[in-house]
């Protein structure tokens, strides 16, 4: 099976349009930027404190807020699809950051806790907090337990419940299953323990001067990648290829962010780095069309330099739609069942393999067209020869014969 | 067949068995392979479940206390040259950022004695430098090169102190690390995988855990001003207010207290907890050392009916009675359960921090999240691995079984390398693994690709693929290289999951190039050795 054989789409003819699209794409980006006031950052780059907790069925989430709003501000936002939701707070205040997450959890404990005050939260505690509880308990209702045997079967409490009920016991019964609960252990359970509606699944704190340091380094970071890519590309081919590239690159980076904050998504360090990586990946593309460049340059002295350029971005075509497609449809399973946590990273995946092969087509090789004729139009020399490749190599395919 | 393919399949066929070792190990049971399994794949933080701590040291406080020990000796360095002078006091140290900036002000020094108060300075004092204000005060200020000693070595020793805190907790697989400079952010990183009560442990860190134990002159009062108006506005000499530890239905007492201690924390051998026989309450019992516990043998016996101060941390936690002579060992009673007992004998036994430590990081991801995202992270991996191999089969025929042996063996290495570097598996690696796959196909995409076109210029087969392999080969490399330096740049800047995406992206883009050149001409070759072809499927 064979998709692009011998294809001869005239790219550049249609040059224009895209660049407008891309200009398109690029503005309506930077509007809804600056309309929002900059990026959605993420805690790691605001600072803050974030609690994501689950819920047994669906989340009292105007409970929650007033009860935690009596201590801080807060702000409550369901997961869309499950019983999830992530309290966020804005602290700037390092005493009131580092407390957040217990006054949070207490908060939560004494709001939803079933009110029975003396009893242990089974879906929150640990597992050697359980066993100090059940030790003399257990004595008295006649179950004789080693030390040893205690922290097994408390352990083994806690990760059934992690596992097989993603941290939630709703009932009591579903633990008989697990190995050293029999059936007079489960009375002593329901004594001593209660089953809280919720399950902190995880916290995050960041205290404002490392959110500050992060945005710091993170553009910097992207901006290093760039620059050694230029560096790189400049040395393998030309200058001129190297800048056309790292436009290209910079464009997609610019599509990204806007459409993060077009959905209203958070960029956070695995987005950053995930965007790093596409800087990295999106050059392939780049680099293989250019390779084809270069080779035909040398193999087809005479040809004019644009339908030389849609040449060969019509023989990589194949490869190059191809291995994007198969990366793709790694980052969109990964989009798809990649769960909450890896959400932003698959999405900036997905939508910059997606912009950056668009861009290695259509904005990367009209780049190398436009500064051709932009040297061309400087330099005027009188019209005696004939408009030759000669001239048109001059330029663009100056080094080549000394490049491998 | 071929010498030559005898040898390279070989080489595979070793490379695989290694690798598969290096991940599941001889197992003899399917426990045991689960087992081996959870053993050599270490398991990131965020997969695990944990915490992950940033405690920025303030060093200021070391800077403090030093600049309290250098007035100390320089009161009776005076006095012993009788030296006059109406003060000497230190400032002030908000931040970490000003820890440099300690000064030690004496003030009221007759203007003859200039001569000996430099030489006093200069002799005992070598790490601190004297600038005259006037004709009688003095500022002290340390030299740049000490300073910098101070904060090295407050920070090392910081960072034992809670090293050996979290090796009392039994945590098998946390550590502490310094992140930055000590000059610029003395911060340490505290890894504590698998910490379901991080509440507890986040305390523990932050409790300075500085025991000392005074004379107790008189107390309690119910404030400072009580006091205060008994020994008619002014302190005895020698003497400071420490207040008490406030107690249930009690109002916060003070006491009068020696102003130097007679045991100090480092004087401590040992702590253990221990429940009372008769009233099952818990208590912590110190040992104290041989130089400590002569001093306080003296002291009990000279002051048996007064009573002993047992501070902690600056608050008074108990005055008992002195019954008799004591020489050695002392408990210290008030421990609410068992838990609160053996934590204050971690924290003795540890030592005292000699700087406080400020959280400015937590991160903590509950085992159920963990669970989670593993099954997760899996699901993805393996649709996208099925996707892709599908995609393969379906438009390169034959030689996708190739891309996908190749495939296959480059997770495999990938894995068995995470096993062998001890590199942690974090969730974003767990992503990488999954793109690797994607950009891992690639390459196999551009040699046959290349092959394809040798085919339709006619070449003949063995030819068609040699070539193809030979003329991709440069394009591989160089397409791989820029997404191994963006990772380069990722593991310099991101922290420890960012930093295991790019440890695997990379590693899984090494393997690649090996999978898909060597790997892949291999089992052409091997098919060509079988039979002679005159056409292959791709």
């Amino acid at each position: 099976m064979q998709l692009f054989k011998n294809t001869d789409f005239d790219f550049l003819r249609w040059k224009w349009p895209f660049i407008g699209l891309s200009l398109l794409l690029s503005a309506a980006g930077l509007i809804s930027l600056w309309a929002k006031g900059g990026p959605k950052y993420g805690i790691d780059f605001r600072g803050g404190a974030l609690m994501y907790v689950r819920f047994a069925g669906k989340p009292p989430i105007d409970k929650i807020r007033s009860a935690l709003n009596k201590h801080f501000p807060v702000d409550v936002t369901e997961v869309v699809g499950s019983n999830e939701v992530i309290i966020g707070t804005d602290l700037h205040n390092d005493q009131q950051l580092n407390q957040a997450r217990q006054v949070m959890q207490d908060t939560l404990e004494s709001a939803f806790g079933a009110g029975e005050s003396g009893k242990l939260d089974l879906n929150n505690s640990g597992s050697e907090a359980l066993a100090d509880r059940f030790r003399d308990p257990l004595q008295t209702a006649g179950v004789s337990l080693s030390e040893a045997q205690l922290q097994d079967m408390a352990k083994a409490i806690t990760t059934a419940r992690d596992t097989q009920h993603s941290g939630l016991i709703t009932d009591y019964n579903s633990l008989s299953a697990v190995p050293g609960v029999t059936p007079k252990v489960i009375p002593v359970l329901q004594r001593e323990t209660f089953l809280s509606p919720f399950n902190v699944r995880s916290t995050e704190i960041v205290g404002p001067k490392i959110g500050a340091d992060l945005q710091h380094q993170a553009v910097l970071a992207v901006l290093y990648a760039l620059g050694g890519m230029l560096v790189y590309i400049a040395f393998r081919f030309e200058w001129i290829y190297g800048v056309a590239a790292v436009v290209a690159v910079f464009h997609d980076t610019i599509i990204t962010i806007g459409l993060f904050s077009l959905f209203n998504k958070e960029i956070s360090l695995t987005v950053v780095a995930a965007l790093l990586t596409l800087v990295g990946y999106s050059m392939n593309d780049t680099i293989v069309v250019f390779d084809r460049i270069r080779e035909n340059l040398k193999l087809l002295r005479r040809e004019p330099l644009e339908s030389l350029i849609n040449r060969s971005v019509n023989q990589t075509l194949s490869r190059t739609v191809l291995t994007s497609g198969l990366t793709l449809l790694t980052a969109l399973s990964l989009f798809l069942f990649g769960g909450s946590v890896l959400n932003g990273f698959a999405f900036a995946l997905v939508v910059g393999i997606i912009v950056g092969t668009y861009s290695s087509i259509f904005v990367a090789s009209p780049i190398l067209i436009f500064w051709q004729s932009f040297v061309e139009s400087r330099k005027k020399r009188p019209q005696s020869a004939p408009p030759s490749a000669r001239l048109q190599r001059e330029s663009v395919g100056r080094r080549t014969a000394k490049v491998k | 067949m071929n010498r030559n393919l005898k040898v390279k399949a070989g080489i595979i066929v070793a490379l695989v068995l290694v690798c598969v070792y290096g991940i599941i190990g001889i197992p003899r049971s399917r426990a045991e392979l689960v087992q081996n399994w959870k053993n050599n794949i270490h398991l990131g933080l965020d997969l695990k479940g944990g915490t992950h701590l940033v405690l920025q040291v303030q060093l200021q406080d070391a800077f403090m206390a030093d600049a309290e020990t250098v007035i100390d000796r320089l009161k009776e360095q005076f006095g012993k040259q009788n030296i006059a002078f109406t003060d000497i006091t230190r400032n002030d140290l908000a931040s970490l950022d000003d820890a440099d900036k300690i000064q030690i002000t004496i003030k009221g020094v007759p203007a003859d004695r200039t001569n000996d108060v430099r030489s006093v300075a200069s002799d005992d004092f070598p790490d601190w430098i004297l600038t005259p204000i006037n004709s009688t005060d003095y500022r002290l200020t340390m030299k740049p090169s000490s300073a910098l000693k101070l904060k090295e070595d407050t920070l090392n020793q910081t960072m034992q102190t809670i090293e050996r805190k979290i090796n009392g907790l039994g945590l098998a697989e946390s550590s502490v690390q310094k992140r930055g400079r000590a000059e610029a952010e003395a911060e340490l990183l505290v890894s504590l995988p698998g910490v379901d009560d991080p509440a507890r442990v986040k305390a523990l860190l932050e409790e300075q855990a500085m025991l000392e134990l005074y004379e107790v002159k008189d107390g309690p009062f119910g404030s400072r001003e009580e006091a205060l108006a008994k020994h008619s506005g002014v302190l005895p000499f020698n003497t400071k207010m420490v207040p008490a530890v406030p107690r249930r239905g009690q109002d916060q007492g003070w006491y009068l207290l020696a102003r130097i201690p007679v045991v100090r924390g480092a004087d401590l051998r040992d702590a253990r907890p221990s429940q009372d026989s008769q009233t099952g309450a818990w208590e912590t019992n110190f040992v104290l050392d041989q130089d400590a516990a002569r001093r306080f043998e003296r002291f009990t016996e000279a002051n048996i009916g007064n009573r002993l101060a047992i501070v902690l941390d600056g608050k008074v936690l108990e005055a008992p009675t002195i019954q008799g002579r004591i020489s050695d060992s002392g408990r210290i009673t008030g421990a609410a359960n068992q838990q609160e007992a053996s934590d204050l004998a971690l924290n003795l036994r540890a030592g005292s921090l000699p700087a406080r430590v400020i959280p400015e990081e937590e991160r903590t991801v509950g085992p159920s999240l963990g669970a989670d995202s593993i099954k997760e992270g899996l699901t993805a991996g393996l649709a996208g691995l099925i996707a892709v191999v599908f995609c393969m089969l379906v438009y390169y025929r034959g030689a996708g079984i190739n891309a996908t042996l190749a495939l296959i063996l480059n997770a495999v290495i990938l894995i068995a390398a995470l096993a062998y570097f001890d590199a942690t598996l974090t969730l974003p690696g767990i992503a990488g693994v999954i793109l690797t796959i994607g950009m891992a196909v690639d390459s196999n995409v551009l040699i046959f690709e290349r092959i394809r076109e040798e085919l339709r210029t006619g070449k003949g087969v063995v030819a068609a693929v040699d070539t193809g392999f030979s003329r991709a080969f440069l394009t591989i490399v160089d397409t791989h290289v820029t997404t191994v330096v963006s990772c380069a740049f990722l593991f310099l800047f991101g922290t420890g999951p960012v930093k295991g995406f790019a440890v695997t992206l990379v590693i899984g883009l090494i393997a690649n190039v090996f999978t898909a050149v060597f790997v892949s001409k291999t089992i052409f070759d091997w098919e060509f050795s079988r039979k002679r072809v005159a056409t292959i499927s791709i």
